[in-house]
């Protein structure tokens, strides 16, 4: 079982999570030329390591959130909240 | 040395002490005409058919670890055709035609047993939804049966027909079953090794050699070995590989899934049977040594780690019991995960890439175990003639780019999806 710590909740079972993927891919503005788009839709870094990504909190406070894991070793470094917004109120509050 | 029936008999009335080993164990070459990169299946049967059918034998399989130590060791064996979207229809159908005849063809017993397939239907949605993609597989000369309860019962008498999802009947490919995963391995790996394929293990590409924008051979931890073309099959651990080669990124995340066997049953299941509904997932089939093999979903997040993680486990064990409750107190033997190729649409490529020399065959989610015979035919055939075989036309890498996804299951540009 990985452990995530949520920025609201603590540190939480990973079964409580979903996984929304790749935290690394900016999408391109609406009328950027194909090959962005085709890049931010499509490619992946998929590294062996480090690996920055979305996981969504479902069975807990609902928040989306960045998770840092190493995806070979399952060690998770941090969790921040993914909307620049919250994570910047919770700044504040803390 | 030829197997045969006189021969299992001659070598065990002597003690079996005449056999000699089944490949040779040779020293890397300088140089070879193709170097196919991992020794799982894939690679393993394109080596064979690039000598077989092409008249290419100064070839070389290179593989990190061990054959077969991968993904080809560690799937649920299962072999079916019954894909619907062009591009797959027609490849997996060659690739199951191929099964057909495969120990012959190597003169190795790879258990293919045609037990049939049965996906089970427990909603009027799902049953059209299945009945066009069977009657798409029967248009296309491949098999496919409705069952109704009556007669699935009577073949697996075990269903819980009236459980928490009450099953209506069930799309059956009677042709489909499974194979003996390392067998088909070691057949092919023979089989290449006796028309002069090197197959050099414990050796590792570290490296590409590059030469006037070509790659013209690998680095590896015995030596630098050159080669025209290199062939890589090392599906799981394709982006780090193609990194190294400087292919850049790929339309690939790496996903671990797991898979399980129980202790040894007498006979008690003799098809393979999958069941679907919602987020539940599970296959389940018996071994001829009398385990249950069996698996679900993905775990879902990426992963290049051999193991899986608790949740999917007990989801997995809550299908079983849910479709199979006479499992419920069969001991489990084994457990372990692999890591695979989860291309964007859920289908595979082997292609040329835009770097002369170097081909590739990758992406194959999990169902890489079904396509190896059609796999290493097409990616012979790639390789040898630069250009793709029929069956594997739409196989390419640049699909994603002009829109011609091949997307099974209507899941998106999301991997885990698939």
């Amino acid at each position: 079982m990985l452990r995530i710590p949520c920025p609201f909740c603590g540190l939480r079972d990973h079964a409580e999570f979903d996984y929304e993927g790749d935290a690394t891919v900016t999408y391109p503005p609406l009328d950027a030329p194909e090959d962005a788009w085709f890049e931010a839709v499509f490619l992946r870094e998929n590294p062996r390591g480090r690996h920055r990504e979305y996981w969504r909190h479902t069975q807990g406070c609902g928040a989306y959130l960045i998770v840092e894991r190493d995806v070979t070793t399952h060690e998770i470094f941090g969790a921040e909240l993914a909307h620049p917004g919250m994570a910047s109120a919770m700044e504040g509050a803390a | 040395m030829r197997y045969n029936a006189l021969s299992v008999i001659k070598n065990g009335l002597r003690g079996n002490i005449d056999w000699t080993r089944a490949w040779r164990d040779p020293e890397p070459k300088p140089a070879y005409d193709v170097i196919v990169i991992g020794g799982g299946g894939h690679g393993l049967a394109t080596a064979y058919y690039l000598a077989k059918n092409h008249g290419v034998k100064n070839v070389a399989v290179i593989e990190k670890g061990w054959l077969g130590g991968g993904n080809a060791g560690r799937n649920t064996t299962i072999v079916r055709s019954n894909y619907m979207m062009p591009g797959n229809r027609e490849f997996y159908s060659f690739s199951l035609k191929l099964w057909e005849d495969l120990s012959h063809e190597l003169n190795y017993n790879v258990m293919f047993s045609q037990r049939a397939h049965i996906n089970l239907v427990f909603s009027p949605a799902q049953r059209d939804a299945l009945a066009r993609r069977y009657n798409t597989m029967l248009l296309d000369g491949d098999d496919g049966e409705w069952w109704d309860r009556d007669r699935l019962k009577k073949r697996v008498p075990h269903l819980n027909m009236d459980g928490r999802y009450p099953i209506e009947g069930a799309y059956v490919q009677p042709r489909a079953g499974t194979a003996r995963h390392d067998a088909v391995n070691w057949g092919y790996a023979r089989a290449a090794d006796a028309l002069g394929v090197d197959i050099l293990q414990n050796t590792e590409v570290t490296g590409f050699v590059r030469k006037a924008g070509r790659i013209v051979g690998v680095e590896t931890n015995r030596g630098e070995i050159r080669a025209e073309k290199i062939g890589m099959a090392v599906a799981g651990h394709t982006s780090t590989l193609a990194a190294k080669a400087g292919l850049g990124k790929l339309p690939i995340e790496s996903h671990v899934l797991q898979a399980y066997v129980s202790e040894p049953l007498k006979p008690f299941l003799d098809a393979v049977v999958v069941f679907g509904v919602g987020h539940g997932h599970f296959y389940i089939s018996q071994s001829d040594k009398g385990g249950l093999v069996f698996g679900g979903d993905l775990d879902m997040h990426n992963s290049y780690a051999q193991a899986g993680t608790l949740p999917r486990y007990t989801d997995v064990m809550g299908c079983a019991m849910n479709i199979l409750p006479a499992t419920g107190r069969i001991k489990l033997l084994r457990q372990w995960g692999g890591v695979m190729d989860m291309s964007m649409d859920g289908s595979p490529f082997i292609d040329r890439t835009e770097i002369p020399g170097l081909y590739l065959n990758a992406g194959w989610c999990y169902g890489g175990f079904k396509a190896t015979p059609a796999s290493g035919w097409c990616f012979a055939h790639t390789i040898a003639r630069d250009e793709p075989h029929e069956a594997n036309a739409r196989l390419t890498l640049s699909r994603y780019r002009e829109g011609r996804q091949i997307d099974e299951t209507g899941g998106g540009p999301v991997p885990n999806h698939h």
